[in-house]
């Protein structure tokens, strides 16, 4: 080997524990499909999940040598890569469930704007860049973490065993992401008069997607004891965020409209805001470009 | 064929590639071996959802238990139940510490729920593993792989990794 980068290009792959070769991220597991449930309505809703975490990933990753201080990079990074696995599981379910011969870098790379059913809280634009701001990410995530950690509490119980096992594993990971949130939303909001404002301003820019986290979509309920209902976590949440901001020292944004629907329709709907095109532009095109390109 | 070594034993020497002070059955994450003349079959289930590891676990399985002779080998992932740092062995606590990565202290059973919010880091003492003072600080939540934070010592004044509770 004549040098460092050498050794990155002519070995095989299982070398490398920052591997390049993904594989199957169900692989193994028992992924029988419950008796009774609609395969269609279970392919809609772990695609609901998947995206959420996806697109927030995709997000998040955006920040990565963009970070106020490099703990935090490597903190954002951290959480995104735990979304992106729990994205992966998600994805590869629903496309077993599909049954069309999709896998998951089919539904993550090669799928249209409409055909994500993420909530708009993960796609609007919070940071690194234009309009953005450290404190409206830190906002978006207590908001994001403490939505899915009470929604993946309630799915450990459900009746898909892979859900269930998803949701097992996701509880942990978003658990230790909400107080990483939760304590910066504190450190800032209690901090100097202009973190404080900055803080404020966060959340107000994130406070109108609130409300389209706890409507439910018709495929949430019609799979009852294989879904959780959102209009149930609406305490649990609402509950944490006042905790947090208490100890913040911020006040809820009050008298916000939710943001608007389109006739009705969100992204549960497939109808997403503007920046969603961009995103899915940068987080697409390499794939697009080059069918099945590798590291 | 006869082997010399049980497929289990094979797997457990196997280590972990980011902790390789190690094994995976130190670490907790070897779940289940069975073999059955010559076919064997492994179960490990990942840390953390996206551990970029958990591939590479397998290839070394794979490839240690071929080279010990079985002819088969399958790898299977197990997501429930979830692993904690609980299932981290006593020998593996003291490998940690020996090799200067403070080791996570034990969880025990957690109650069901709502699961608590941590408005200030928990306040467990974390021993520097070099010098033993517990007079440590929390420098970041999140370290070099997805399981570990950044700590440092006021007492010698070094920094040291902690596998991190969950």
């Amino acid at each position: 080997m004549s040098n460092a980068y050498d050794g990155l290009v002519d070995q095989e792959d299982s070398h490398w524990a920052f591997g390049t070769g993904f594989s199957e991220p169900l692989a193994g597991v028992d992924r029988e499909l419950p008796a009774g449930v609609d395969r269609a309505d279970l392919s809609a809703y772990c695609l609901m999940l998947g995206d959420d975490a996806l697109v927030l990933a995709q997000r998040l990753a955006e920040w990565t040598s963009r970070a106020p201080e490099l703990e935090e990079d490597v903190a954002l990074a951290n959480i995104a890569l735990d979304l992106l696995g729990q994205a992966r599981m998600l994805l590869t379910r629903a496309a077993e469930a599909e049954g069309a011969g999709r896998d998951e870098d089919a539904l993550a790379f090669l799928r249209e704007e409409r055909e994500f059913r993420n909530v708009h809280l993960a796609e609007i634009e919070c940071g690194p860049f234009a309009g953005g701001d450290f404190a409206t990410t830190v906002a978006r995530l207590l908001v994001f973490s403490s939505w899915r950690l009470a929604q993946c509490s309630r799915l450990r119980a459900s009746a898909d065993p892979v859900l269930a096992a998803v949701a097992e594993k996701s509880v942990k990971e978003l658990a230790y992401h909400r107080d990483h949130a939760a304590q910066w939303v504190v450190r800032l909001g209690d901090g100097t008069g202009e973190s404080h404002r900055r803080m404020a301003a966060g959340l107000a820019r994130v406070w109108p997607y609130l409300d389209e986290l706890f409507t439910a979509h018709p495929v949430e309920l019609r799979l009852a004891g294989v879904a959780v209902d959102p209009a149930g976590l609406r305490a649990e949440v609402d509950g944490v965020l006042d905790e947090v901001l208490a100890a913040a020292r911020l006040a809820r944004p009050g008298d916000v409209p939710p943001a608007a629907r389109v006739n009705g329709l969100a992204g549960r709907d497939g109808v997403h805001t503007e920046v969603m095109g961009y995103l899915l532009a940068e987080m697409q095109h390499l794939h697009r470009s080059l069918p099945g390109a590798r590291w | 064929m006869v082997h010399a070594v049980s497929a289990y034993d094979v797997a457990a020497r196997v280590r972990d590639p980011e902790l390789p002070v190690l094994t995976l059955a130190d670490l907790g994450v070897l779940r289940d071996v069975t073999e059955s003349g010559g076919r064997v079959s492994v179960t490990i289930t990942p840390t953390y959802s996206g551990c970029p590891a958990l591939d590479e676990m397998g290839a070394d399985l794979r490839r240690s238990l071929l080279a010990a002779g079985f002819e088969q080998v399958e790898v299977r992932t197990s997501l429930s139940p979830a692993w904690t740092t609980d299932w981290i062995s006593e020998d593996g606590l003291r490998k940690l510490r020996e090799a200067g990565i403070a080791p996570p202290s034990r969880l025990g059973p957690r109650a069901a729920g709502p699961v608590p919010l941590n408005l200030v880091p928990p306040s467990r003492r974390v021993a520097c593993p070099r010098c033993g003072s517990s007079r440590t600080a929390e420098l970041s939540r999140f370290g070099s792989t997805a399981c570990k934070a950044l700590r440092r010592c006021a007492d010698c004044d070094e920094p040291f990794e902690h596998v991190k509770e969950i």
